[in-house]
């Protein structure tokens, strides 16, 4: 082993003369600025103008007069099927994260630990890939897989001829398999970099101190991929709950969700102030979640510290 | 406490050759290190003991064990890394209680004897910290804690102190010493810093391209090195090449140099390489006699570094070999470059080395 010795890094090494002019701060904001500003425009404003529609009796392109209200706030309470479809919505993102979560952590960790150089390189490729093509019509191609008689369906009847059908096309669990496969790319990427800075000599010392791999992965991996592990839950819970695409077209009958629902208002019922207002209502149903999961999250660490 | 045999062991990695069939033994007790250059395999050669590596062929025993498939959780060995390999998420305790918990002792038990093991290192009351708030000397006496209280057979050390700075590192060296006195514990390290094999071994195996060329006490590796690897890559050396005749040996220019007389003469007209270690040959300006029974040469000095306390000659020996030399500076007067000078040094001091001239 080489002996790497870590070095402090130096701002400038001598010999180089040192960087005149701007200040470390004054060149950090002229960094950040642009795409604080950018974020500021295209998220916060329009975010801001939602939230003043969400109080409004009607969407303020028509010829009603506009009164500020609250009725829209009380929809889960006067429209209690809503109660329903959020909560069904809440358990889809639990299962497509889990899902993600499981299958993601396992591909990042072989990714890590299995695999050097340019075979990881291709692979990571391969995971970023189905970015490459349009969403829509990846969530598409499941339907021709999973319908009756889809490509499933052959594939199982090519070992099994008298087989019936196994196609799940309008189910849950396809709108579910059509989210893993959506968001599992950003697990994986998250987990992988939480695994991947990992040193070797810590599994190593764990093994020579008589840990078994099952050990190993449940004091040691998982642990220290915790952070990737929740961000990537973050990443992935978020937009499987506002989904509407897959539950779309995968759900047929089933698939109505809070991502349906509110579409819906925005396209067809033309009801933006409605659908702001469950936006924002599920908005805060997802942050008092992840409220409650970092003060766990943070307990947890607390007692092993 | 027991001890470790190496039998044949060989190993490669593709087309290159790691380690060739290496026999050898690292009694029960004993400090061992396998001192070596990159590339050497001393690093390979500790981690087929650790279990890490597999040898292509070969037996490794630990004790009246043949660990040699023995997978790497079951061998309970101690081991120390260069990067400490501390488990950033617990605490020193976590970390010293993570052994004893795969063996069963939790509680109590477990209590004290991570209490005894963080006092054995010299850290009682560091318990509740994590690894980064301890500073890089600190680390590596946790991971030794955590290496030591599993009570292992055979304790691991892979250039552990590499990542200290000078002064710490002479300071875990005491330390690691005496604890290695106080358990008895069977040691192998690997280092390839010389000083640090020298100060802590019983023994020294000196590695070179995946075999061992000489393996022996401090001392006579460095008094009696066999090749001119184990000279030159143990301390700085003077070699001379010459003919032998009647045990001596005669240089290009005629000087003549007596043999120990504890060295085996080789037979007359053989072509030999000596050495001298520069702190056995002592300096006199001017052509000068020597004592009788001592050995001569002529020089010129062509560099002299000062450095306060001790000064080193550069000088070109009159056959015509670059020389070193070390001398206190007792007198305060400098020998001056380019002038003619005279070195002596008694035979016993001069090493036959067995490799061919």
């Amino acid at each position: 082993m080489p002996a790497d010795i870590p070095v402090a890094s130096t701002g400038t090494p001598s010999g180089v003369p040192a960087r005149r002019g701007i200040p470390g701060s004054v060149a950090t904001i002229a960094l950040l600025l642009p795409s604080y500003a950018w974020l500021l425009l295209a998220v916060f404003l329009p975010l801001c103008t939602m939230f003043v529609f969400s109080f409004m009796n009607a969407t303020p392109m028509g010829k009603t007069p506009i009164v500020f209200t609250l009725k829209h706030y009380q929809a889960f309470y006067t429209q209690p099927y809503l109660v329903k479809i959020a909560w069904d919505s809440l358990l889809m993102g639990f299962w497509a994260t889990l899902s993600c979560a499981i299958l993601g952590f396992f591909a990042a960790l072989a990714l890590a630990r299995a695999t050097t150089g340019r075979v990881r390189e291709t692979l990571l490729i391969l995971i970023l890939l189905p970015f490459w093509t349009n969403g829509l019509v990846r969530v598409f191609s499941w339907t021709m897989v999973l319908r009756e008689g889809g490509f499933l369906d052959m594939l199982l009847h090519s070992v099994l001829p008298d087989a019936g059908s196994i196609g799940f096309l309008y189910t849950r669990p396809a709108i579910v398999l059509g989210l893993v496969h959506g968001y599992l790319p950003y697990m994986i990427l998250t987990c992988y970099i939480a695994l991947v800075t990992i040193d070797d000599s810590i599994l190593e010392a764990a093994e020579s101190l008589g840990a078994r791999w099952w050990t190993i992965l449940g004091k040691i991996l998982v642990p220290l991929a915790l952070p990737g592990l929740t961000t990537g839950a973050v990443l992935t819970f978020v937009p499987v709950i506002g989904a509407f695409m897959e539950p779309r077209i995968l759900g047929g009958r089933v698939g109505v969700t809070m991502g349906t629902v509110i579409e819906d208002q925005f396209t067809q019922a033309f009801n933006w102030p409605l659908g702001a207002a469950l936006s924002f209502t599920m908005l805060a149903v997802v942050l008092a979640i992840f409220a409650t999961f970092s003060g766990v999250l943070r307990r947890n660490s607390g007692a092993a510290a | 406490m027991t001890n470790v045999k190496i039998n044949s062991v060989a190993k490669n990695y593709g087309q290159v050759s790691v380690l060739s069939d290496i026999t050898t033994q690292f009694p029960e007790g004993s400090f061992t290190s396998l001192l070596g250059p990159s590339g050497s395999g001393k690093t390979t050669l500790l981690r087929i003991v650790a279990g890490f590596v597999t040898p292509d062929s070969g037996t490794v025993s630990i004790g009246s064990r043949n660990v040699t498939n023995v997978p790497v959780w079951a061998r309970n060995i101690g081991m120390v890394f260069q990067s400490y390999a501390l488990f950033p998420h617990m605490t020193v305790r976590e970390n010293v209680a993570f052994g004893l918990a795969r063996r069963g002792i939790k509680g109590a038990e477990a209590r004290s004897q991570i209490d005894r093991a963080l006092e054995m290192v010299r850290l009682p009351g560091f318990g509740d910290r994590k690894p980064k708030q301890l500073s890089g000397g600190q680390q590596q006496r946790v991971a030794l804690a955590r290496a030591l209280v599993i009570q292992p057979s055979v304790l691991l050390l892979d250039e552990p102190l590499s990542a200290l700075d000078r002064r710490l590192r002479q300071e875990m060296q005491v330390e690691l010493k005496r604890i290695q006195r106080e358990t008895g514990l069977t040691t192998v390290f690997v280092t390839h810093d010389q000083e640090e094999a020298l100060a802590l071994s019983d023994q020294v195996a000196i590695l070179d391209r995946g075999q061992i060329v000489q393996m022996g006490v401090p001392t006579d590796i460095y008094e009696k090195p066999k090749t001119r690897f184990a000279a030159e890559f143990l301390g700085d050396t003077n070699f001379l090449t010459g003919t032998v005749s009647a045990r001596i040996v005669t240089l290009s220019d005629g000087t003549a140099i007596r043999l120990a007389d504890a060295e085996v003469a080789p037979s007359d007209g053989q072509s030999v390489t000596l050495a001298v270690r520069p702190e056995k040959i002592r300096i006199v300006e001017g052509v000068a006699d020597a004592e009788p029974g001592l050995n001569r040469l002529q020089a010129r000095v062509t560099a002299v570094i000062y450095a306060g306390a001790a000064l080193t000659y550069v000088l070109t020996a009159s056959d015509g070999t670059p020389f070193k030399i070390f001398a206190q500076n007792t007198t305060g007067t400098i020998i001056p470059e380019g002038a003619q000078v005279t070195l002596t040094w008694e035979p016993k001091h001069t090493i036959l080395l067995q490799d061919q001239a």
